[in-house]
């Protein structure tokens, strides 16, 4: 910013920079602080039913302080819910980044092929909803129309890798245009100077692109982590083909059924908002890992 | 890529060295392109096939089902798919338009004015991105039930309007794109401030907006959670809820898999469409400050 006209400018300007941001600030505040507020409170409440919770007045909500929060804690279907999810997540994360990491250097290489009409294909499922995306796959999973032959891809073994893949599928594309996005705003005669001391194209690759992709990879994980924690529509979506996908499968579909099906929305308050603790433990914890590894600094 | 030229000391060997090497990185882009294709061209296939072919021609033999499985879909319960698409539509649509409005005149007043709070608001709107969705799909259900508006169109429409990324891109590409000195010159020619975003402002915004509102088209269309959360009434459904609804009903049937599979398909082809047509507005760095074609 110029430091010359700063005073001019916002003197001038008076209220105007507000009433610009005022549509921004009623979205904000109606459609997310209003309902993560309302969460908070959910969360800290419970009905409670007296007698045999007939009639008027026999059922009332309380404030149970951390109740709900110890209930979530301790519940197993929820842990065993997040040890899914973290080895789908796991799998998603490392095949996927690794797969547009690599794509990414690829594209960018000196000498390619195709680069167009592949780099289109492989960004092209961006541009497919997951509920179709886990359609697709699903359909080509049941043994009755797979070209795979009598693999058993939804059985209990498998389904975590078969969903891991619907992830991918979906998700390689986006992250792998970020990263070229990136490469390509590097300066090409970086490379030719190592080139003419006689660096070849892998070294090339992995001792400047991958240093200097870093900042890009590190959103792109965080990203994904948080998406990944949050993982509902692929279970979900295939559930019906198979039945060795419960309905608590990931942590998100837990919530969704306390919420919508048993009808106990306080538990489903608490559990979201440790869903929401956990994804931003997580992404921050991980920016933080990386920052003292990548810049020696905290 | 422009030919570089070596020095002529710098030898044949190295250049055939590239020359080899140009062979993995194809062969890598040409795999990950079959895999990425493999499935839409399935269901394209699939959807082409009859109720027996389906199940036994062989996986990419073309059948001769595809306009009676048309007829099917369009026929399922009163032609609901047809509005299912109609739904889907308007909520990228409408939500992707709004969102795009507010999300630039958000992104400038960020960029271009400095004011007491700039750096608060800025990272309020922007820390909406680490909220996960459930944390507000559910309380947003609730709340919308509480003054009736649950199962409407604007419980699907309104919740998706405000969009940090988006605020995000707008302000970075203001900042690029407009030179504070053009500004200037308005004011000392007596322009409000509304008319220098109106006249001066827009028409240099104009191609990151186009960017902007093709990322919230997409992200609204391909939004699961909050119309399954928000919608009972399938009258309302947009198509990602309705294919679910579809398979929901039909995964023991697999007479109704052609349905499905029929729907799936063309459930693709005005994204894809809008994709390939649109190509230089994909980006996901606006920062350069204009949308050059690549």
């Amino acid at each position: 910013m110029t430091h010359r006209k700063k005073g001019a400018r916002a003197h001038r300007a008076g209220a105007v920079p507000y009433m610009f941001l005022a549509p921004a600030m009623a979205l904000f505040a109606l459609f997310l602080a209003l309902p993560i507020g309302y969460t908070v409170y959910l969360s800290l409440r419970r009905t409670r039913v007296s007698g045999l919770g007939l009639g008027r007045g026999a059922r009332k909500e309380i404030f149970v302080g951390l109740d709900n929060y110890a209930a979530a804690v301790g519940d197993g279907e929820l842990w065993a819910g997040w040890l899914r999810v973290l080895g789908y997540g796991a799998l998603v994360l490392v095949v996927m980044l690794g797969l547009a990491l690599l794509f990414a250097l690829m594209l960018d290489a000196a000498k390619v092929r195709l680069a167009r009409f592949t780099r289109i294909s492989i960004f092209l499922p961006y541009a497919v909803p997951g509920v179709a995306a886990t359609l697709m796959w699903g359909f080509l999973y049941l043994p009755s129309l797979s070209p795979f032959g009598d693999r058993p891809f939804l059985s209990a073994d498998l389904v975590t890798f078969s969903m891991a893949n619907v992830a991918v599928w979906g998700g390689t594309g986006f992250n792998m245009l970020v990263l070229y996005t990136a490469l390509r705003a590097v300066p090409r005669d970086y490379y030719e100077a190592a080139r003419i001391d006689g660096a070849s194209e892998v070294q090339i690759a992995l001792r400047i692109k991958i240093p200097i992709l870093t900042p890009a990879i590190i959103l792109t994980t965080v990203f994904s982590v948080i998406a990944t924690v949050q993982v509902f529509t692929e279970p979900t979506t295939l559930r019906p083909l198979t039945n060795t996908i419960s309905s608590t499968w990931s942590p998100l579909m837990k919530v969704y059924r306390d919420a919508f099906v048993t009808g106990d929305l306080y538990a489903a308050a608490a559990t979201s908002m440790v869903i929401a603790a956990i994804s931003l433990v997580l992404s921050f914890g991980f920016l933080r890992v990386v920052k003292n590894r990548a810049f020696g600094e905290g | 890529m422009a030919a570089t030229t070596l020095p002529a000391t710098a030898g044949h060997a190295r250049r055939q060295a590239r020359r080899s090497l140009g062979i993995v990185p194809t062969a890598v882009l040409v795999l990950g392109a079959i895999y990425t294709l493999f499935p839409v061209s399935w269901v394209v296939v699939a959807a082409t096939k009859s109720k027996a072919e389906l199940f036994s021609t062989s996986t990419f033999a073309p059948g001769t089902g595809l306009l009676s499985n048309l007829s099917d879909l369009f026929a399922y319960r009163d032609g609901v798919f047809w509005l299912w698409l109609l739904n889907t539509v308007l909520y990228a649509g409408g939500g992707a338009v709004l969102s795009t409005a507010v999300s630039t005149i958000s992104g400038y007043a960020l960029a271009k004015y400095s004011f007491p709070g700039r750096g608060l608001i800025f990272n309020l709107l922007i820390g909406g991105i680490l909220v996960p969705s459930v944390v507000l799909a559910i309380p947003q259900y609730l709340l919308f039930s509480k003054v009736g508006l649950a199962d409407t169109y604007w419980s699907v429409l309104l919740p998706q309007i405000l969009h940090p990324y988006s605020i995000y891109l707008a302000r970075i590409y203001a900042q690029a794109a407009i030179p504070d000195s053009l500004l200037e010159a308005g004011r000392l020619d007596g322009a409000g401030e509304w008319r220098l975003f109106r006249r001066v402002a827009l028409p240099m915004l104009t191609p990151g907006m186009v960017t902007i509102f093709l990322f919230q088209f997409v992200a609204i269309w391909n939004n699961f959670l909050l119309p399954f959360i928000m919608l009972g009434d399938d009258h309302r459904f947009p198509l990602t809820v309705g294919l679910y609804t579809l398979l929901a009903a039909g995964a023991n049937q697999p007479s109704l898999y052609n349905l499905i599979i029929t729907g799936t398909m063309l459930s693709l082809i005005p994204l894809i469409a809008l994709f390939l047509t649109m190509q230089r507005y994909w980006r996901t760095d606006l920062s350069s400050g204009a949308v050059k074609s690549r």
